[in-house]
Parts: C-alpha cells; sequence; structure tokens
C-alpha cells in the first residue's frame, strides 16, 4: 500500500480538489518503505521494515492558510482531511507573506528510481551486516554499522492544475570497525541510488584496514596543517555553508554574504578558481526529484562559478519583493573535481594530515560561517607521499569559505550522504593547506 | 546530542512542509481521550496474543501523542499546526531475543497481528543472538495512572492568546533594539498507556512546553549581525509556565540578566534579548587564554548533558552506539575501580526522573519501571550508570534505573538518558559573592554552540551572554567566547558551587541517539559553578 502509482494518486488529488470549498488548494501525496538492519559488538542489533503513506491537505481562503495531513485514504478520511483544513484556515490569522498556488507546470522527469534498489529484501540486508560482522570476527575487530534502504514516491497537485508524481530508491551503509582493545577505529560510508553500485564487501574491508592502520596513534602539536580531506569529511561543512545562499538572509544582513552597506555578495569571488558547485536534479549520479518543498520546478543552478557567487536561494514570497525569478531550492550539491583518487593527493603531499570523518560539527559563528568539530575513525600523517602513522584526533575551528580559498588540489567526486544535511551530494576528496587545529581529542 | 531532528523542525516549520509528528488535527479534537478501560482490553489482546504465539514476556504501548506548534517571525505568524500520532507497540521476548513491531490499526485483528508480528520477528532474531535477553525483575503493579502536574492544560488555550504571546514578543524584541526577531511554541501531550506479561497497566499524561525565541541585531554599515537566543528552559508543566510572576524572576550576578524559575516572561525576556543583540555588535572580543569560568544554570545544564550525562549511557560504554553517536571514555572498568576521579570532590550529580517539572519527570519509563533518583558522580568519584532492564545486571543491580524510552508509539524502546543534574553546593553562596572571589573570568549565561568528540572526552561550548570578571567585580560584555576542556579536567577543575537557592534547570527537547534515530527529551539542573583554569579561545574570523 505504501508505494502509489501515479493512477491511484491522480484519482486521490482529484478527490480532494473536487471535496474543497477553498480559494486555493495544495495536495502532497507521499509514501515510503524503509527497511534496516542496525549491529553492533559484531551481533545484529535490531532490523526493521516500516512503511507509511500520507496525503497532506493546504487550502487558502483569500491570505488564510490551513493544513491537513491523514494516512487514510477512502472518501470519507479524504473529505475529513480536507474539512480540517478548511476549519484550521478560517482560524488562521491572514498570512501577509502569502503567495498564490503555483500554475500549472510541467516537470521534466528525474532518474531517480531503480527497481534492483527497491528490490532490496531481508537476506540483502542481512547479507550486507555479515560481510562486516565476519570480517572482523576472522580478525578479532569489533563491528558496529547500519544499512538502510529507502523506496518512495511523492505527488504534488494544486487547483491551478498542476501535478507530479515519481518515485525513488537510494540506500545508505556505515560501518564503523573498532579494535578489541579499543586503541583502533575505521570507518566507511556508502551512498547510492542503484544498489548494483555498491558493494559492501569492498566497504567493509576499507573500514577494517582503517582500524587497522589507526591502532597507537602519536599526538601531534594542534595547529593549521595541509589536509587531505576525504569526501565524507567535508560534506557537512559544505551542508553548513550552502545554508547561508538564503537570498533573504543576505539581503537582510543575516548571513556570511551579507555585506556592509545593506547589500549581499552575490558576483564576488569567495573562493579559490577552482571551486564549482552547481544542483542539478537531472545529475545521473545524484538525481532528485525535479521539484523542491514548495513544488517550485528545479532548474540546474550553478551557485559558485570559478570561486565567483553566482547564484542566491530566492523563496517565492523574496523573488516578488526582489524583482527576481524564483527557481525550486537545491536538492542535491555537486561539486566538479579532477579524477585523481585520494591515494594520488596522498602521493602529492610532503606533510599533511589525511581525515576519514569528522564529527559533531556545530556553527561557532554565522557571519564567518565559522564551525568547530572533530576528526574521527581514522586520522594519519602523511609524510613524503605516504600515510607515515596515525595520529590522534584533533578539535578543528575553521570556516569551510576559508577552506574553499585554499585548496591546493581536487580529486575525483564521489556520491556521499551527509551526516546532518538533507542534500544527495557529489564531493571530491580535497587537499587544503591551512586547516586550523585547534587542540588534540583522546577519543578512538 | 540535538542533532539532524531539530534542524528538520525548524525549517520544516518555516516552510510549512509536511509536519513530521504524525495526521493533523483541529483544535477541539485535541482534548478527546480513548477511556483508560478501553486501552486495558487493547492491551489485554496484545499480551494473549503474543504468549498465545510463544512469547516468555511481552509488553504493549498504547500511545496517542498529541502535538502543536506555532512559528512567527517580526509581526507575522508563520505558521500554526496541531498533530497527532496515536497507535500501538508490541515488543516481546522470545528464545531469549527481542520483537518489536507497531501498527496505527488499533481494532482487536490490528493488535493482535502486531503482537504475533512481533513474535516471528523475534523467531528470526533468536538464531542471531549470541547472549540471551536477560530483563531485571519487575513487579507488576496493576492499575496505576500518573500525571504531569499542571494547573492549565495548553490543549485549551486559544490559539489566538498563544500567536498575540509570541507576536508581543517579537514586538518587545524589535523595541529593544533587534531588527529581526523569531519566535515559536513547542506544546506537547503524550497519552501513553503500557501494559505487560509482569502484570502492569499504567495509563500516563504527560505535558511539556518550550518557547524558544531568538532576536537579531544587524549593523548595515559594518555588515556585522549578531543575536541572543532566549533565556527560558524547556518544561514539564503546563501552560501556566507563561504566566510570568515576580518570585519567579531573578537577577543573575551584578543585574546583567534577568533569570526565571518556575514561569517565564517571553516577553521581557524577549526586550532583553533584542537589547543585548544589539549590545554585542559593539561588545570587546575576548583576549584568548585560560580563565576561571562561573557558568550559569542556563548555560551548565548543556555542558552536563553532553559530558557527564551522555558518557554514563550503559549502551554507549558498551559499545551499541560505536558507528554514530559514540562510545564512552567512562568504561565498565572505571565503575567496578570504585575510584575513578571524575570531578573534585565538591562534584555530586545525580540522575532523577521525578523532579518535578523536569522534562524526563514520568510515573513510570517505557518498561513499567517506577521512576526514582540515583548517584552518578559522588563527592567526585564515579559510583554509577544509567540503566534499563536488560543492562541492569551488567552493572551489578538487582533492578532497572527506568531509563528506557521510545519517542513514539511505532518505534522501539531503549536506553535514554534520565534527567542528570549537579547538587547545590553545601556552603551558603550566591552567584554575586561567587564574583568577589574572581580575579581572572568570564561569566557565561545562556547556552551556544557546543560540540563534544565521539567518546566525550574534548568538548567546546559557547554561550549567549559573556562578561568579564576583573578583581572580583562584573566588567564589560565580551564576545568571541568558546571554551575547550577535557571532561575529567574541566570537572576537576570544579571549585565552588552556588546552593540550592539559585538552582534551577535547563534542557533538551531533542536530543538524538540511534539507528534509526529517535529524539528524546531530557532536563538538567545546577546552580551557578565555578570552574579554574579554563582555557578560552577567540572564535573571530574575517572571511572574504
Amino acid at each position: 500500500m505504501s508505494i502509489l502509482t501515479q493512477e491511484q494518486t491522480k484519482k486521490i488529488s482529484d478527490r480532494v480538489m473536487s471535496l474543497t470549498k477553498a480559494d486555493e488548494c495544495i495536495v502532497n501525496i507521499e509514501g515510503s518503505t524503509i527497511g534496516n538492519i542496525r549491529f553492533a559488538r559484531n551481533a545484529v542489533s535490531t532490523a526493521g521494515l516500516a512503511d507509511d503513506t500520507r496525503v497532506q491537505v493546504q487550502v487558502a481562503f483569500g491570505k488564510k492558510q490551513g493544513t491537513a495531513t491523514i494516512n487514510e485514504f477512502d472518501d470519507k478520511s479524504i473529505e475529513r482531511a480536507v474539512r480540517r483544513a478548511e476549519d484550521l484556515a478560517k482560524l488562521a490569522p491572514d498570512n501577509p507573506e502569502f503567495i498564490p498556488a503555483i500554475a500549472k507546470t510541467a516537470y521534466k522527469p528525474s532518474d531517480t528510481f531503480v527497481q534492483k534498489t527497491a528490490d532490496i529484501d531481508p537476506e540483502y540486508r542481512a547479507q550486507a551486516a555479515a560481510y562486516a560482522i565476519e570480517g572482523c570476527r576472522k580478525r578479532g575487530l569489533v563491528s558496529a554499522g547500519f544499512f538502510t534502504d529507502r523506496t518512495s514516491f511523492e505527488t504534488v497537485a494544486n487547483s491551478n492544475g498542476l501535478f507530479g508524481h515519481q518515485a525513488s530508491t537510494s540506500l545508505d551503509f556505515t560501518l564503523t570497525v573498532r579494535t578489541e582493545d579499543g586503541r583502533g577505529s575505521g570507518w566507511v560510508k556508502r551512498s547510492a541510488r542503484d544498489v548494483s553500485k555498491f558493494d559492501p564487501r569492498e566497504a567493509a574491508e576499507i573500514a577494517i584496514e582503517k582500524a587497522l592502520r589507526s591502532v597507537d596513534a602519536k599526538a601531534l602539536e594542534p595547529g593549521r596543517y595541509t589536509v587531505i580531506m576525504e569526501p565524507a569529511a567535508t560534506s557537512d561543512l559544505l551542508s553548513f555553508m550552502l545554508g547561508g545562499f538564503d537570498a533573504r538572509r543576505a539581503d537582510e544582513g543575516r548571513s556570511f554574504l551579507s555585506k556592509a552597506g545593506g547589500k549581499n555578495r552575490l558576483g564576488d569571488k569567495l573562493f579559490d578558481s577552482q571551486v564549482n558547485i552547481w544542483s542539478d536534479p537531472w545529475d545521473k549520479d545524484v538525481a532528485v526529484l525535479p521539484w523542491d518543498e514548495n513544488m517550485l520546478p528545479r532548474e540546474r543552478v550553478e551557485l559558485v562559478k570559478d570561486g565567483k557567487i553566482n547564484a542566491l536561494d530566492y523563496s517565492r514570497f523574496w523573488a516578488q519583493q526582489k524583482n527576481q525569478r524564483a527557481v525550486g531550492a537545491a536538492g542535491n550539491i555537486i561539486m566538479a573535481g579532477t579524477n585523481k583518487t585520494t591515494e594520488e593527493l596522498i602521493a602529492n603531499t610532503k606533510k599533511g594530515v589525511l581525515v576519514t570523518r569528522t564529527w559533531y560539527i556545530r556553527m561557532v559563528d554565522p557571519q564567518s560561517v565559522l564551525l568547530t568539530g572533530l576528526t574521527r575513525d581514522g586520522t594519519f600523517y602523511v609524510e613524503n607521499g605516504k600515510i607515515k602513522h596515525p595520529i590522534k584526533n584533533f578539535r578543528f575551528n575553521e570556516s569551510p569559505v576559508s577552506m574553499l580559498n585554499n585548496i591546493e588540489e581536487i580529486g575525483k567526486p564521489v556520491v556521499i550522504g551527509a551526516d546532518e544535511a538533507r542534500y544527495s551530494m557529489l564531493i571530491p576528496s580535497m587537499k587544503i593547506r591551512d586547516f586550523n587545529f585547534t587542540s588534540l581529542s583522546d577519543a578512538v | 546530542m540535538e542533532r539532524r531532528t531539530f534542524l528538520n523542525l525548524s525549517s520544516l516549520a518555516a516552510a510549512s512542509v509536511l509536519l513530521p509528528f504524525g495526521r493533523a488535527i483541529a483544535a477541539e479534537e485535541l482534548v478527546s481521550t480513548m477511556p483508560v478501560a478501553a486501552k486495558k482490553a487493547l492491551a489485554d489482546v496484545a499480551l494473549n496474543a503474543a504468549t498465545k504465539a510463544g512469547a516468555s514476556y511481552a509488553d504493549v504501548r498504547i500511545g496517542r501523542y498529541l502535538n502543536q506548534f506555532i512559528t512567527t517571525r517580526d509581526l507575522n505568524v508563520e505558521n500554526v499546526a496541531n498533530t497527532e500520532s496515536a497507535g500501538v507497540g508490541v515488543r516481546v521476548i522470545v528464545n531469549g531475543a527481542y520483537g518489536f513491531a507497531a501498527t496505527s490499526d488499533m481494532s482487536n485483528d490490528g493488535i493482535a497481528n502486531a503482537a504475533r508480528q512481533a513474535v516471528a520477528i523475534a523467531k528470526a532474531n533468536a538464531k542471531l543472538q549470541t547472549e540471551p535477553v536477560q530483563l531485571a525483575p519487575v513487579k507488576g503493579v496493576g492499575d496505576v495512572s500518573w500525571s504531569t502536574p499542571y494547573t492549565k492544560d495548553w490543549r485549551t488555550v486559544p490559539i489566538a492568546e498563544k500567536t498575540d504571546m509570541l507576536i508581543a514578543a517579537n514586538k518587545a524584541g524589535m523595541e529593544g533594539g533587534a531588527n529581526f526577531m523569531r519566535s515559536m511554541l513547542f506544546q506537547v501531550n503524550q497519552q501513553k498507556y503500557f501494559a505487560s506479561t509482569d502484570g502492569s497497566y499504567i495509563d500516563q499524561d504527560v505535558h511539556r512546553l518550550w518557547a524558544p525565541l531568538s532576536a537579531t541585531a544587524v549593523d548595515k554599515a559594518t555588515g556585522k549581525f549578531r543575536s541572543r537566543d532566549g533565556l527560558s528552559s524547556p518544561v514539564g508543566k503546563g501552560y501556566e509556565y507563561f504566566d510570568a510572576r515576580p518570585e519567579h524572576k531573578i537577577k543573575a550576578a551584578g543585574g546583567v540578566a534577568t533569570l526565571y524559575t518556575d514561569s517565564y516572561d517571553i516577553v521581557e525576556d524577549a526586550r532583553a534579548a533584542g537589547r543585548d543583540a544589539k549590545r554585542k555588535l559593539t561588545a570587546k572580543s575576548v583576549q584568548p587564554g585560560k580563565y576561571d569560568l562561573m557558568l550559569s544554570p542556563e548555560h551548565l545544564w548543556l555542558t552536563i548533558h553532553e559530558n557527564v550525562g551522555h558518557p554514563t549511557e550503559l549502551d554507549r560504554v558498551l559499545g551499541y552506539e560505536a558507528n554514530y553517536a559514540g562510545t564512552s571514555f567512562a568504561t565498565l572498568d572505571k565503575l567496578q575501580s570504585k575510584s575513578f576521579k571524575y570531578g573534585a570532590p565538591i562534584v555530586n550529580i545525580y540522575a532523577d526522573k521525578t523532579t518535578p517539572g523536569s522534562l524526563g519527570a514520568i510515573g513510570y519509563d517505557d518498561e513499567g519501571v517506577k521512576s526514582k533518583r540515583w548517584d552518578i558522580i559522588k563527592d567526585g568519584i564515579l559510583v554509577n550508570f544509567q540503566a534499563t532492564r536488560d543492562q541492569a545486571h551488567i552493572i551489578g543491580e538487582k533492578e532497572s534505573h527506568g531509563c528506557s524510552y521510545a519517542d513514539g508509539w511505532n518505534t522501539v524502546q531503549f536506553q535514554r538518558m534520565p534527567n542528570v543534574s549537579l547538587q547545590p553546593g553545601k556552603a551558603r553562596l550566591t552567584p554575586d559573592e561567587m564574583v568577589k572571589g574572581i580575579k581572572k573570568g568570564i561569566y557565561i549565561v545562556g547556552d551556544g554552540s557546543f560540540s563534544i568528540d565521539q567518546q566525550r572526552y574534548n568538548s567546546q561550548f559557547g554561550g549567549q551572554l559573556f562578561f568579564e570578571i576583573k578583581d572580583g567585580k562584573i566588567g564589560q560584555m565580551l564576545e568571541d567566547v568558546a571554551y575547550q576542556s577535557n571532561t575529567q579536567e574541566f570537572w576537576g577543575g570544579c571549585s565552588a558551587i552556588c546552593d540550592e537557592r539559585d538552582w534551577r534547570m535547563g534542557g533538551s527537547f531533542f536530543d538524538g541517539k540511534g539507528q534509526p534515530p529517535q529524539i528524546s527529551i531530557v532536563s538538567h539542573g545546577s546552580s551557578t559553578a565555578r570552574f579554574n583554569g579554563i582555557n578560552v579561545i577567540n572564535t573571530a574570523r574575517k572571511i572574504g
């Protein structure tokens, strides 16, 4: 029941539209099937499958809006949701920033669904966990990990005749491998839309190798270092920064993209010329739905071009205020890279620090996007092109703006899901000079 | 750890998109409840179906989770939403393994099916089980009930009254000096019914509130902006929390801020937030170095949470969170040594799920264990962890601490942090008296950014308000302040704690843990405390 076809959801949205007496009506229908397996201490701890389907009805009388959501689809339930939305709208105060529903739009479909991923079953999940568990048992290591796969659909419709329907699949795998004595820890993360591009054995071997190599870490003095950041290590830092691309915040003086005199930094060169970042719903590796949370069509948007701020994110309200064109908010982030592997970046480094993963990243100062956080599960000292020895973890205080200004070399982009962000990402490994480590952590 | 959930909630609220709590309902439906007898009958269906299918133990949670949240920006109401989620979760033990299943189908058949599904899952899990589940005994309590003590039910307060309060706060903040204001109101009612094959039938009615706000001041000429968040706490109380009473207001040391105990004046705090945000634009940038820190309870709760609460969770200690939230430096051997110095001898930290007004206050946990209080750090020594029924034997306890919690009827209960608090100092001491003894220090009020490593050694904290302390006097406002410390050194540097007259709680609505992640709620109480020789860094940076 959780994954509905276009015909089924069209029927439901038509039913909603026919029932409402409001000036306008917006319908959103979502459903998902999410499977998972979690393991720790070399044994499975939980495994599950969760189904959910719901329809959201949003109506407006003039500038008064109301929203109701329901997970039952019989005629009576649908009608109840419509009436509730209407009742709430009548109770609500006028929204002075009300913008009418989007006009009828044709969405260009994106390639978000892979049947093989939708076919993942409990045996597959158990096997993915088993590779890690068995690999660790054999070597006297301890595994803890999580595999989850998701099949979903979304339908959007409104009383202007807009309609869109699309299904998606995705999977994420994370694995932490620790030595039994707790002196070593390694980690790996893999994200994919197509399960055939995911190799759990390859992933497990990486975490195992990192755990074995990370034993007996030496302390290095905190300070500014050249760092080689694997894609997972920078994904959350970039996500924090990209949140500041909101045009309204920049125009109102509340973002790192605001500047003295009440203007924004659109067109300013803030990063190294090698930096090119864009979003593209139709990208073959990280395709996302061709509409955003407000049903606005997404487009390919060049956010950073040759180091310059090339575009800001305008909500429909703010676009109207500033006489700009609103485009659907980014659902993915793609950063241009090269064909160089992380190993090649290491080989080109005289002295530096290799970072596998960053952790507990928090905003310290939104004015400069100063972030703090720590390295974790595989931090190594590089000398003369080779990993010399593991080092203790560091706390950093660094801004991704400075980081992208200090790029020495860029590697090959890989698909990565950020730990705390909702973007699908295609991010390269990067070699960055003068990265600011401010203290040591004893955590392994 | 407050993670993705809070970020999502904030952005969802702002964007008026799909609500995360469940189906939306109209205001008049909020106050209707299901009769206890009907819940008991449904619970028995689940327990009977589970035992008949082969369960040696079963518990069932029938939950109705009601939330209302309101978001405002400047003088506009952005969103008002009522949501409801209701259903049944059944947990069983078969052949020494757990199984769990949940359903929103609250018919007898639907519930019995869920119970049988839980048994089937347990049977499958038993094949992989390395050690059988061992539950600490709990004596059935029969039919009992518990409710958050409250005098004003948020569900009966008109929405207009609430939006008026938030808009008045935003207006006051802008009059105070802010260019932008944002305030929100989170209101929670959890109707939880628990029954188990131990013979317990527990009906609980839980109420919680939180009204966060943020004032931002912008200097257009320089392009600089600064913010100050509200100084309230999320609470386990009724709507009477917003009926501010003079006896619940106290002055911070040196009169630098007004702070709140049992009720909250949001309009007054918003006005002060606007004034403080503007003042921050011209505050003096801190000189980095070692300082004696004087930390208010509005700040210290978060430090207690991150570097005492989390590392003493037994599931982390054992490695169950190794892949996500992390493990702990406070290992089993350190507890067993009975001599591990976690902090200075004046540091006494306890867990307590009975503190009135706290977020974690509850009659019974999600395993039917009665709430209680116990010591975690006594005279500076680590003396205990936080455990659930299946963990108690690992630390030699004969009964559970009652730390089991699930964030919904459809999620499985697991070990979550109880309220963890610092005992007040035994000698009489006020914050103003504490200032007199500090030669070179910083007074920090309110919580700011926070980050800690995965074993809870190295942490960094910011704050809302920073004041220089020089030769026993509070001086000018500072900015760009963050302090870094090692947990054991930090608590070892605790040199004074104000007495019980200054004790109050802060807390979190969105403490995340687990995969798939769940959120929990928790309060942390303390009096103002002093920490000697802490490393303060300057966080000012220039970009572009």
